[in-house]
């Protein structure tokens, strides 16, 4: 039972970077959009995230129940030294999800409208950069149950280049997947055009942010390299990564858009796995060599027992529901309903 | 004190945002019938406002809920390393629940021309049940940490964990019971008290008096049937809680013939209350049911086991007194609806109803604080210690400034949000077409 509730906790993180991350990069795109077209932009991406943008975000929530009700003590170690990341990703979340719906549900348009797209973009900025920090702090090997003051503890932790680097490569990330997302999401050829520019600017974004993660993680003395290199799953992988993003540019111009999504899906699937692989059952690894397990530090046996049947039955209601959902909005991608913003 | 002060703050908001979430989908699927059974326009216009709302209040829930999921780590780390596995359970139920509520709300709110009109019907109920149910789960852990069961503690070792037995733990269907009866009756009170509001003002009456008959009626109903409720709580909490029940009753004294103490300053320090109604052996008729049986007072515990017991009790004669005042409320409305007397439209009553508006969720917030005050010095009664459970990360006063902050900011948002949502009722739902401002 505890690889089942091993295998949730994978595919929410795993659906959370994907969903949640698209959604994150809605934002992202949104920011670095120039002014004239930011509307334009805004309302393709309503259309397409609107749906489904609260359960999106739901798999972080499945992700951190299953770590704190089977992993305690990897919960409880998370939560003591990665507390100021971790309020700080919360604010943005609460800034995010407060700002898109207040934005969509104020009955009057007027220049509140700036300040809430204003918290939006920011916010879809910030909440990604913080938990790639948290997850780069995870491996870091900084995380120092024995420290002794409050730098060590509660800063260092996860202030350092190679935390921050993966920080970025996850925006990086966030926005290429949005972009590719929405290339599929508009008719207009120009949009299209401009999505795709935004796509290329942000995998050349990514692999910036992916090199400096390399080169952080040799100042900071983390085997990066032999972590992602040594092993043969860690080489397939980005092998197979890499073809696919080949094949995904040469498709893009093809106006292929469903398998291009599932070619951007796919990378993140083989990221995920390179950065969990090497270290796997392990999670967190301490800086003094030590590391917390998922097989070791699991909860009992009865309460995983609980936690994966629950776990199982859950996704019984939640998944068929879920891909209804995003199948019957994709069915009329272009029509809104006129009643949620009265135009 | 921080922690406990930003984890009080955290959950007070997210109890209104949650309450609110959590009920008006029922108000919106009644009024959503009337619609597809009458085909009266006005009642979609009312299902319609309504679901605004409902989004508007489960965003804020919906974050404001994984922030606690997060504050749990954040600021009581010891108390999760231990307690996460045992009382786990319903928050991982509670996990499923809240995805199918998020994706019902996606076909719900989005689905207005897509769908079959009876499954978008159904979409919307789908809403309301999953958010009850998250509730009453959410409930039941809290349940737990007042009857703590499904484990044995063993020198500082928990041991034998059974995550179904703590579920359903002894006190978990009382507390959620009164919960969601609370929710119901607050919701309906604050609901119908603002279309009241906007009847008195001449806006919009036939929108505004039918919405406030869908969301009285729900309140009325559920604030008769509270004391109730409470009555089975109270009596929970006697038998697992003495020191909790003795705090809110500020009931120093065991002896027979135990005295009902309405109102009253405690003072601690001489052990008697000042000023207060007592009525000889009526809590020990409430408790056990006869006149006689001494109900256990504050003397029967050691001084450093007692709850703050001013708080507890100032928390729980409002909680009672306000919802005594809903009770009443509800019987003259139930008159009026008898009597088939034409009140809707005297201003007099009107106003009662408009005044009622914030009642039902001082109510709840009083009664969250019996709750939790009541259970100190404790975080898990009689196993862990408030104290021994926080997060050892210095300086989280700032954090809870910082969560003070956000909270008032986002409760001003909701406010002014719907101040502009109710002002817009009659643009967007008065003239055929509707107008952009």
């Amino acid at each position: 039972m505890i690889y089942v509730v091993i295998v949730f906790l994978w595919v929410a993180l795993l659906l959370y970077l994907v969903m949640g991350g698209a959604d994150f990069g809605a934002g992202i795109i949104e920011l670095f959009t120039s002014t004239k077209n930011k509307s334009r932009t805004r309302r393709i991406m309503y259309n397409a995230i609107g749906p489904i943008w609260e359960a999106n975000h739901m798999w972080l929530i499945i992700a951190i129940v299953i770590l704190f009700v089977g992993f305690p003590v990897i919960y409880a170690t998370m939560s003591t030294y990665l507390h100021i990341p971790l309020t700080v990703m919360l604010m943005g979340i609460i800034a995010r999800g407060t700002a898109l719906t207040f934005r969509n549900y104020d009955a009057v348009h007027d220049n509140m409208q700036k300040v809430y797209n204003k918290i939006f973009v920011y916010s879809s900025f910030i909440t990604p950069l913080f938990l790639g920090i948290i997850a780069g702090s995870a491996v870091s090997g900084r995380v120092d149950p024995q420290a002794t003051n409050f730098l060590d503890a509660y800063i260092y932790s996860w202030l350092n280049w190679f935390s921050v680097a993966i920080g970025f490569f996850t925006v990086a990330l966030c926005g290429f997947l949005a972009a590719i997302y929405l290339i599929g999401e508009t008719d207009d050829d120009a949009e299209r055009k401009g999505f795709i520019r935004k796509a290329r600017i942000m995998n050349v974004a990514a692999v910036v942010a992916g090199s400096v993660v390399f080169i952080a993680s040799v100042k900071e003395k983390i085997p990066l390299v032999q972590w992602v290199f040594g092993n043969i799953i860690g080489v397939a992988a980005v092998s197979a990564a890499t073809i696919s993003l080949i094949v995904l540019w040469y498709l893009i111009g093809k106006g292929k858009r469903y398998i291009i999504r599932v070619l951007a899906g796919f990378q993140m699937t083989m990221i995920l796995l390179t950065t969990t692989y090497r270290h796997y059952p392990n999670i967190i690894i301490l800086k003094n060599g030590g590391h917390l397990s998922l097989l070791a530090d699991q909860g009992t046996e009865k309460t995983i027992q609980a936690l994966g049947i629950a776990l199982l039955a859950g996704s019984i209601f939640i998944l068929p529901a879920l891909i209804y959902l995003v199948w019957s909005f994709q069915q009329k991608p272009e029509q809104a309903d006129g009643d949620v913003h009265g135009h | 004190m921080a922690a406990r002060s930003q984890m009080a703050l955290s959950l007070g908001f997210h109890i209104i945002f949650s309450c609110i979430g959590m009920v008006m989908p029922f108000f919106m699927a009644v009024s959503h019938f009337l619609w597809l059974r009458t085909g009266n326009p006005i009642y979609q216009n009312v299902t319609k406002a309504w679901s605004k709302g409902v989004a508007i209040f489960f965003a804020t829930g919906a974050v404001s809920g994984t922030v606690l999921s997060f504050e749990l780590g954040l600021l009581w780390p010891t108390f999760m390393k231990h307690a996460g596995p045992i009382f786990g359970m319903p928050f991982s139920l509670e996990g499923t629940a809240f995805f199918i509520e998020a994706i019902a709300l996606g076909f719900f709110l989005y689905g207005w021309k897509r769908f079959n009109r009876w499954f978008h019907w159904f979409t919307g109920v789908v809403v309301g049940i999953s958010g009850l149910l998250s509730g009453i789960l959410v409930v039941a852990a809290n349940a737990w940490m007042n009857s703590p069961t499904g484990f044995d503690l063993i020198n500082g070792k928990y041991t034998n964990i059974d995550p179904v037995k703590a579920m359903f733990n002894p006190a978990w269907f009382s507390q959620a019971l009164h919960m969601c009866v609370a929710a119901f009756a607050a919701t309906g009170f604050a609901v119908a008290g603002v279309h009241a509001l906007m009847v008195m003002r001449k806006q919009n009456i036939n929108f505004h008096t039918k919405a406030f008959k869908i969301a009285a009626i729900f309140g009325v109903i559920a604030a008769i049937l509270q004391p109730l409720s409470g009555d089975i709580s109270a009596k929970m909490v006697a038998k697992r809680q003495p020191a909790k029940l003795a705090a809110m009753e500020a009931h120093f004294e065991t002896k027979p013939y135990s005295p009902l103490i309405i109102g009253g300053i405690p003072d601690v320090k001489n052990k008697k209350v000042d000023y207060a109604i007592e009525l000889p052996g009526m809590l020990s008729f409430m408790v056990h049911d006869d006149f006689k049986t001494p109900v256990k007072g504050l003397d029967t515990i050691p001084k450093r086991d007692q709850p703050p017991i001013a708080v507890t009790h100032y928390a729980f004669q409002i909680m009672v007194a306000l919802g005594m005042l809903m009770m009443g409320l509800g019987v003259l409305y139930l008159i009026a609806l008898w009597k088939k007397k034409s009140w809707f439209d005297k201003r007099w009553f009107l106003r009662l109803f408009v005044w009622a508006t914030p009642v039902g969720f001082i109510a709840v917030e009083a009664g969250w604080t019996v709750t939790e005050v009541g259970r100190q010095p404790w975080i898990i009664q009689g196993v862990m210690r408030t104290a021994d459970a926080v997060t050892p990360m210095p300086g989280i006063h700032y954090s809870f400034y910082l969560f003070t902050a956000v909270y008032f900011t986002l409760s001003l948002a909701v406010i002014f949000l719907l101040y502009r949502q109710i002002k817009m009722v009659p643009e967007i739902y008065d003239n055929p077409k509707p107008v952009k401002a």
